[in-house]
């Protein structure tokens, strides 16, 4: 029988701790759809996506209904779109507008998959796609695009690197009249997964199945609030709560993606573990880093209280799930967390300190926003600085930045919503543009004598 | 098929009645009932056999919201499952 304490420690979390599901993602594969006449392949893709998930959006409500937990986001990812278009050739926007119309008719909050995998050179399709991505971003709405640029076992494309610079910064200004949103639904990976729930990264990789779900659960909120109410206790006291708390969440992830799997007829894939904060209040991982101890999210000891944040979760939810992927990990996306742009605003935070957070956490300089008149080369920089931690360290490390036409340091951005919004924070003056003009590649990393 | 109804606010005459004349009506079978009146404030959890209800998980929800409503009280409806997921392995 469960006990009082337990059934209220679930309602409190949910109603005011913002326990949610994320998002229920369905990995669609569009290997099939290929076609050496492009709209015929647009057609067979946009058949699939709409037979294939037109009941998602009404699975994922009443799941909600049943177990009164909201499901924030219904999505979907697809085959990297670089594979269909080395088919067909022809205008890779036409595939992005396809994806808008199938988004539309399911009525998902975001398809992902206008996507290149370029980590060790391109091929056939790839940089037309790349090419296009500011294009594509700026003719749709819920259209995600991202682009691979390295791996541990590959090394670091620096071509592409170099072009992902300017594609970064012409996105942002082909939307500067829609506060620059085109970037926002772009990453650049270092070792990108191929079960990735989350946006804008996602796509469904090669090697998935035809049509899987994927489910990323959230909490910060509940971390947060465990540990307040936690009186004294040391460090390894609080990792075991982190723990403790991450496995309740991760439960509730499983059913979910079980019961969503289910009812739609398809293999349930992962649960990813991520702690995914919004810019609700309460709802953030800096708050969680200010709760452990720190003044404010960005100072001396942020590295190490995250890189335990961030292992506990894993730990705990590992137990609680048959099958975790994704990303896995704590998301630090700037404009999304309401004490990261704090901490940003108040100079705590900066990108240099960013970067060494995401050394130990998943996943990336996320959501950040730069000043508009940073060069395409010192974007690459950042890029190649990024992709070279998540080489090095065997992990997935990603940029999202925004360029923000027009603004400077100490200006804001607004995008609204899941997105939020962030203030300019200040990017390194001195160039590193003849480094990038070099290109070539950065070659793969030594596996052994790990110093 | 158990769901469980958690029921808080301020204490008034007629809450339990209210509650379990509501799943009477909808053929929800109360199970178990926890209850306390702490300093004017009323807790109540319910665990109702929902398998030969009615009416559907949410019309159930709706409706018992509706009545939380009209008598200032926070009512909610969830599903066994979800408690029995997080608090048990």
């Amino acid at each position: 029988m469960l006990s009082t304490s337990e059934i209220l420690e679930t309602i409190q979390m949910i109603q005011q701790e913002n326990l949610d599901i994320r998002t229920i993602t369905m990995g669609i594969s569009l290997l099939d759809c290929a076609d050496t006449d492009i709209d015929r392949a647009c057609e067979k893709i946009y058949q699939k996506i709409t037979t294939r998930a037109k009941d998602l959006v009404k699975v994922g409500q009443q799941i909600e209904d049943k177990y009164g937990i909201p499901i924030v986001n219904k999505r979907i990812s697809v085959t990297p779109i670089s594979h269909v278009l080395a088919v067909s050739g022809g205008d890779p926007v036409k595939y992005a507008l396809t994806l808008e119309r199938a988004a539309g008719t399911v009525g998902v909050n975001f398809l992902g998959g206008f996507s290149a995998l370029v980590q060790k050179g391109f091929a056939p399709g790839d940089m037309e796609l790349i090419e296009a991505i500011p294009e594509a971003l700026r003719q749709t709405e819920h259209i995600c695009a991202s682009v691979n640029v390295g791996s541990t076992r590959t090394g670091i494309n620096m071509d592409a690197v170099k072009m992902m610079g300017e594609i970064v910064k012409k996105s942002a200004e082909v939307t500067a009249d829609k506060n620059c949103i085109g970037p926002a639904k772009l990453v650049v990976f270092c070792n990108a997964v191929e079960d990735n729930p989350f946006m804008a990264g996602a796509f469904h990789g090669v090697g998935e199945p035809d049509c899987v779900i994927n489910v990323g659960v959230s909490g910060p909120g509940v971390v947060r609030a465990a540990l307040a109410k936690m009186q004294g206790g040391d460090l390894t006291d609080v990792a075991d709560l982190i723990k403790k708390t991450a496995f309740k969440i991760t439960r509730m992830g499983q059913l979910v993606g079980a019961e969503a799997a289910e009812a739609l007829g398809v293999p349930f894939g992962i649960v990813d573990l991520s702690l995914a904060p919004t810019p609700a209040i309460g709802d953030s991982v800096a708050h969680i880093l200010e709760e452990i101890g720190l003044e404010q999210c960005g100072t001396h000891g942020t590295t190490a209280a995250l890189a335990m944040l961030n292992d506990a979760v894993k730990k705990g939810g590992v137990m609680a799930s048959s099958n975790v992927g994704g990303l896995s990990g704590a998301f630090i996306p700037v404009s999304e967390d309401a004490g990261m742009i704090a901490a940003a605003k108040a100079g705590t935070l900066t990108l240099e300190k960013l970067e060494a957070m995401t050394a130990v956490c998943s996943v990336g300089l996320d959501m950040i926003v730069v000043p508009g008149d940073i060069t395409p080369a010192t974007i690459s920089a950042i890029i190649a600085d990024e992709a070279a931690i998540g080489m090095v360290n065997s992990k997935t490390t990603a940029v999202r930045i925004i360029p923000a036409i027009g603004k400077k340091v100490g200006e804001e951005l607004e995008f609204g919503g899941l997105l939020g919004s962030g203030p300019v924070m200040p990017v390194g003056s001195k160039s590193a543009e003849k480094m990038i003009a070099r290109g070539g590649r950065i070659p793969a990393p030594l596996q052994s004598l790990k110093n | 098929m158990n769901a469980v109804i958690s029921v808080i606010g301020k204490d008034t005459v007629g809450i339990l009645a209210a509650v379990s004349g509501l799943c009477a009506q909808v053929n929800a079978n109360v199970q178990d009932v926890t209850q306390s009146v702490l300093g004017g404030y009323f807790a109540m959890i319910m665990v109702v056999d929902i398998s030969k209800c009615n009416v559907d998980l949410s019309d159930l929800r709706t409706q018992l919201t509706a009545l939380g409503q009209d008598r200032n009280l926070q009512i909610h409806l969830m599903h066994e499952d979800i408690f029995n997921s997080m608090h048990r392995i």
